[in-house]
């Protein structure tokens, strides 16, 4: 059986985050958007996860700057939900839509 | 997780949707214990898993959002996002087959136990002490923006 190498890992992140980028491109449902950015955000977890286990140091540890630094991006992620779905409601309220093809001019 | 990632995409529904993305985050989950990283794993299930996918429903369900009607598609954007997104994956796996250090093996861990959680704090509170620090200002001006965000009235 093979070992499993980096390759893998980064192939499974790259393609997570071809499909929150196709999702963010074809769909038009604001909600899910919202939700295909959080697949990319989480591709790009993987990659940085992955990287910290390859890379281990001299005293046989993982590399725990990335995972530090997933940390941090997990932190800014759930704030960031929390933000943009105060803004989806307030929206909703206002125009009674989450499709985006509806929602057209700047300023209301 | 890409079986997951794919459903969340297609699906119509918004909570078939959301529900197949917690999917993926718990696979996710389990890739990162794979790769010895307990602490970002369980904090990806209770995070994520937990709490955004909670918040995510719920908007669903205050919103009441139903399924989708078929619109008419733009097909000139169907047809820009579907070449941008399939040639972003193609010069992904080009550009993976020509990485080096990508064709390694994992190494072993050179140690018995992983003490995982206290070298992740011990890495957070010393090299990275002011960028946590200033990640505590960011969710304090998050918390404010949304409960000014959602008490105002928008006209």
């Amino acid at each position: 059986m093979n070992s499993i190498i980096l390759n893998n890992y980064l192939l499974a992140s790259g393609l997570l985050f071809t499909l929150g980028f196709a999702g963010v491109l074809l769909r038009r449902n604001i909600i899910i958007i919202f939700m295909c950015l959080e697949l990319m955000l989480n591709a790009a977890n993987l990659s940085l996860v992955a990287f910290s286990r390859f890379h281990v140091g001299a005293d046989g540890l993982p590399n725990y700057n990335a995972q530090v630094l997933v940390f941090f991006i997990i932190t800014v992620a759930a704030a960031e939900v929390a933000v943009g779905l105060a803004i989806i409601v307030a929206l909703y309220r206002a125009r009674q839509t989450t499709h985006v093809e509806d929602i057209q001019s700047l300023k209301f | 997780m890409l079986a997951f990632g794919v459903s969340v995409v297609l699906n119509r529904d918004p909570v078939a949707s959301a529900l197949s993305l917690v999917g993926s985050f718990l696979c996710l989950a389990a890739l990162f214990v794979g790769l010895d990283a307990f602490f970002i794993g369980v904090i990806q299930i209770l995070v994520y898993a937990g709490a955004v996918m909670v918040l995510f429903l719920f908007i669903i369900m205050l919103l009441d959002l139903r399924a989708e009607k078929r619109r008419h598609f733009n097909r000139l954007a169907l047809a820009g996002g579907g070449i941008v997104s399939v040639a972003f994956a193609a010069e992904l796996i080009h550009v993976l087959a020509q990485f080096p250090m990508g064709h390694l093996p994992f190494r072993p861990l050179g140690v018995e136990k992983l003490d995982d959680v206290r070298l992740v704090g011990t890495t957070l509170f010393s090299n990275f002490n002011l960028p946590f620090q200033v990640v505590g200002v960011l969710v304090l001006v998050a918390t404010v923006g949304v409960v000014v965000l959602s008490r105002r009235e928008l006209k």
